[in-house]
């Protein structure tokens, strides 16, 4: 009986693990970190952690879970309010519906799709930004920290491929 | 897993594709309802905001500790290599201001003659409350800091955030243990201030990027690159002739200024209490609340 609950438990916290991990990041990156003129450009991790799980493992990334992420990334941020959730779940959609392109994609080609994803979903949020502020915002940080989401992909990536061999086999 | 077989999948494999994609429809209209909540600016978008920082803020400060003591460490063995040249720079910069000491004690003393003499009313007196940088947030879209201070310590909306250097933002949301501080370059800051020797009144306006702009100059105003950017104190809500920034570009089509402060180095933040000694009034030296010139009669 309680072998079967603790079964349960551990079961619900490897399942979690993916949704906790992204939680853990969008905080790290809100660590100051006291470098010129880096922190406008911090890579956006809750893009790069959703759209991580939502190609590798989409039974651990819910969409109501990827829907809270956005949130709680909205109000950490201090920016527009449901332009977070908004995009994350444009890129769900996206990955959903073209799901053959990435079922055994390796690292390599995930990179490259990640590419023009993480314009489209940059692209999306400025506009929506953009629209709610009734202004347009500067461009030049925009794409810079799409740059650096870009560029940061392979980094939490490996992390998260740790992760899932230590709580996911 | 067993797989499910007979009738009973042909009826819920359709059943949960459709659920699915009704859950996805109800999310997305609910990303759009908070972008129209967020919008109208609500005590409860507010709320959330504060309940998520409050949150975080204890596991922010943990975090930020080692960072801030491997920057100290890096700082000091740099200061360390180039002591000698420091020192001489130090040397000449103390003569210069002994003297610059000696002119603000003749302007001082001068100030408050002239100041009694008119019968002027004083500014109301400041209290700060220092708050450690916790949380460096926003990316692209925008600019504000969470510091580890809030409503327990004194913290309220709209209070000034300085440092040594000159003027940080404002206080925009505060919770119980942690306030978001908007700085000046974020593209919802509003800052009335005054420009140059003339004290032309301006709006400071952030657009996200490092050089704030003016705003609502008046039309024949003289303003060179060079001149001191402050705060004016009209609102009543900052304190007067805090320093900003200095201007760097004065053209037609855009004049902006260059903040005096290193965001690098903003590892504490002053928030200045304005009001409060007007509200509390202990020793009535301080004048009560209301209007400077319904005072002055």
């Amino acid at each position: 009986m309680t072998d079967t609950a603790w079964t349960r438990l551990d079961g619900l916290a490897r399942g979690l693990s993916p949704f906790a991990l992204t939680l853990a990041f969008l905080m790290l990156v809100a660590v100051p970190l006291r470098i010129p003129d880096l922190s406008p450009i911090l890579p956006a991790a809750g893009l790069i952690a959703v759209y991580y799980w939502i190609v590798h493992r989409p039974d651990l990334m819910p969409v109501w879970a990827v829907f809270l992420i956005g949130l709680i990334e909205d109000l950490l941020g201090g920016g527009p309010l449901g332009v977070g959730p908004f995009v994350l779940l444009v890129l769900y959609a996206a990955v959903a519906s073209q799901r053959r392109v990435f079922v055994g994609g390796g690292f390599f080609l995930l990179w490259l799709i990640f590419v023009p994803l993480a314009a489209g979903a940059f692209v999306l949020s400025w506009v929506f930004s953009s629209l709610i502020l009734d202004q347009f915002i500067a461009v030049r940080p925009v794409f810079f920290q799409y740059l650096t989401t870009v560029a940061f992909y392979p980094c939490l990536t490996w992390v998260f491929i740790q992760a899932q061999r230590a709580f996911l086999r | 897993m067993k797989k499910a077989t007979g009738p009973v999948s042909h009826l819920t494999t359709p059943i949960r594709a459709w659920a699915h994609r009704f859950a996805f429809l109800i999310l997305i209209v609910a990303a759009f309802a908070l972008m129209l909540l967020g919008k109208a600016d609500t005590v409860l978008v507010e709320r959330a905001r504060t309940a998520v920082t409050d949150a975080v803020a204890p596991i922010l400060e943990i975090a930020s500790r080692p960072v801030a003591t491997v920057r100290d460490v890096l700082d000091q063995i740099r200061e360390l290599t180039d002591l000698r040249a420091e020192n001489a720079a130090l040397r000449r910069e103390n003569q210069r201001l002994r003297q610059w000491q000696a002119v603000a004690q003749r302007l001082e003393a001068e100030n408050l003659a002239l100041r009694e003499l008119a019968q002027m009313v004083p500014d109301a007196g400041l209290r700060f409350i220092t708050g450690r940088v916790i949380g460096d947030t926003g990316g692209a879209f925008a600019r504000s800091v969470l510091v580890n201070a809030g409503a327990r310590d004194g913290v309220a909306k709209n209070q000034a955030a300085i440092t040594s250097e000159g003027l940080a933002g404002r206080v925009t949301e505060v919770g119980l243990r942690s306030a978001r501080v908007l700085l000046i370059t974020d593209i919802n800051s509003r800052i009335p201030v005054l420009v140059g020797e003339s004290r032309e009144r301006a709006i400071l306006g952030g657009d996200n990027t490092g050089q704030p702009k003016l705003l609502y100059l008046m039309p024949n105003s003289e303003i060179r690159p060079g001149d001191r950017v402050i705060t004016s104190g009209h609102g009543g809500v900052f304190p007067p002739d805090l320093p900003v920034g200095i201007v760097t570009q004065a053209s037609e089509t855009a004049m902006r200024v260059q903040p005096y402060i290193d965001w690098a180095h903003m590892e504490f933040l002053r928030l200045a209490d304005y009001d409060l000694p007007r509200q509390l009034s202990p020793s009535g030296e301080v004048a009560p609340a209301g209007p400077p010139m319904g005072a002055l009669r």
